[in-house]
């Protein structure tokens, strides 16, 4: 730890004090020429790298599938319980899917567990931040809004491959 | 010259001076949101108009919409009186600074200033003590315990500062020979600013204009950490707006006298020689006055967003131990000054 200063072990000319008050104004007169740092919001908006964790959103393959096999483990690890699925049998090779998917945006934390656990690659954190609802119906996201197309998620998706 | 013609010269003044101070409150708090922002890298009021140039407006209209609040244990007349009274005092003060030579209309000599009057430093003097009774009333009369300690601690640094104020002035007066501000400022012609003459009395009136009218790093009376608002906690509404327009008009009345005092007013060095027409020099002079106004309100802001507020015991200290001493040795200064250019 550093010694703390006292009154005498000031020299004269910091004792004098004007001299701080000039460096100190000197230090805000360079900041002034500093560019900021402000993003202005609704204009400019802040694009996340890949480690971000944002909205989860369930993968949908080129040809419009979702990729989720409705195995529940993403429900069933979720610490707040904020998903649930239904399952259902499809004469595809996959043999099940989701018949009705739900994420209760009020209720996630976006700890990222569903990812983290889901066998598939299917449950994906995305980096949608603006997560703004006029009422809580709105805030319970089904199927129509979780699906979202593979290509826009590669980023994240190779970033897990690397580092889960 | 008639007795009306004069009414209306006195009227027009007063109305000329009037919006200056109005619109440079209003835009001097737009710039200390600016200035601010550049200091702390950030980019300030800039939704409002074009780079938030109408903020001001918008600011003063949310005030008017906002209720008009007056605390229960309040005295009611003193708690109204006391907005009243801070803004005519800072709207009156600046009626004796000169900003100008004077301009000849028509064969008639008109000074820039509202009252020539021969004892301006004085009024200003009386004003700005009676402008603490502003705060004092406001402070006790809201029936708050933050508001009652906001008011004592102005009465007692604006008492204490008052002191060191008077004596550097008292420097700059023996110089002048005059408590007119226009001899004031025609005795400074050149570049005899007071400001080099006498620097360490301009050091003393500066800072104990910064004490005087609140400001950081002494704006103890208003201190938010401790105090919430200080003297103007309880207020709300246009009373605020009055108190908030006071305090800006205070410091562009200091502005205004520490100019006049000290930075040669509205002279600008050897502009005589330059050969240049009468009208023409007289309105760089003018302009002159408020480019160095300007310059000494950016420098107030700036060191309000520079230091940090001083304790309390420590702004006592400086005023009585500090200030006070130093705008003596300044006196003797002067004394010794005059003695050797006579």
């Amino acid at each position: 730890m550093a010694k703390k200063k006292r009154l005498k072990d000031l020299s004269l000319l910091e004792q004098i004090y004007l001299p701080e008050i000039v460096k100190g104004l000197a230090l805000t007169m360079k900041n002034m020429f500093k560019p900021s740092f402000t993003m202005e919001y609704p204009e400019v908006k802040f694009e996340p790298g890949a480690s971000y964790r944002g909205r989860p959103v369930l993968v949908m393959e080129e040809n419009g599938d979702e990729r989720c096999v409705a195995c529940g483990l993403c429900s069933r690890v979720c610490p707040a319980i904020a998903i649930e699925v239904q399952a259902n049998d499809t004469d595809k090779e996959k043999e099940r899917y989701p018949e009705r998917f739900e994420i209760n945006m009020l209720r996630c934390i976006f700890c990222g567990f569903c990812e983290e656990v889901c066998p598939e690659e299917a449950i994906i954190m995305s980096k949608d931040y603006e997560l703004a609802y006029t009422n809580r119906e709105d805030g319970i996201l089904g199927l129509d809004k979780l699906l979202v197309p593979v290509s826009e998620l590669q980023e994240r998706i190779q970033f897990l491959r690397k580092y889960k | 010259m008639s007795i009306w013609l004069q009414i209306l010269i006195s009227l027009v003044q007063i109305l000329f001076t009037a919006s200056i101070i109005l619109v440079t409150v209003a835009y001097l708090v737009y710039f200390e949101r600016k200035i601010s922002a550049w200091a702390q890298n950030r980019i300030g009021p800039n939704r409002v108009g074009p780079y938030g140039l109408l903020q001001p407006f918008a600011d003063v209209l949310k005030l008017f919409f906002k209720e008009d609040i007056v605390p229960h244990a309040a005295n009611k007349p003193i708690h109204t009186l006391a907005p009243i009274l801070a803004l005519v005092i800072a709207l009156s003060t600046f009626a004796v600074i000169p900003i100008g030579p004077p301009i000849y209309i028509f064969d008639l000599k008109i000074p820039l200033v509202v009252a020539d009057v021969n004892m301006g430093i004085l009024y200003i003097l009386a004003l700005t003590s009676v402008g603490v009774y502003a705060i004092t009333f406001s402070g006790w009369s809201s029936g708050s315990k933050y508001s009652l300690l906001g008011g004592i601690r102005s009465s007692a640094q604006m008492i204490s500062y008052e002191i060191s104020m008077g004596f550097s002035i008292a420097g700059v007066l023996i110089f002048s020979e005059s408590l007119r501000p226009m001899e004031i400022v025609n005795s400074q012609a050149g570049f005899m600013w007071n400001a080099f003459v006498q620097p360490i009395g301009f050091i003393t009136f500066v800072v104990a204009a910064f004490a005087e009218t609140n400001r950081l790093p002494f704006d103890l009376p208003e201190a938010e950490p401790e105090l919430v608002g200080g003297y103007h906690t309880e207020y709300s509404s246009m009373k605020f707006a009055a108190f908030f327009l006071a305090e800006y008009a205070n410091m562009i009345i200091a502005a205004g006298l520490i100019v006049t005092l000290y930075l040669g007013g509205w002279q600008i060095p050897y502009i005589e020689n330059l050969g240049l027409s009468y009208t023409l020099t007289t309105s760089l002079q003018i302009l002159g006055f408020f480019v160095k106004m300007a310059a000494v309100l950016f420098f107030i802001i700036w060191v309000r967003w520079s230091l940090p507020r001083f304790r309390y015991d420590q702004l006592m200290n400086i005023g009585w131990k500090v200030m006070f001493p130093l705008s003596l040795l300044n006196l003797i200064w002067v004394a010794i000054l005059v003695m050797l250019m006579n």
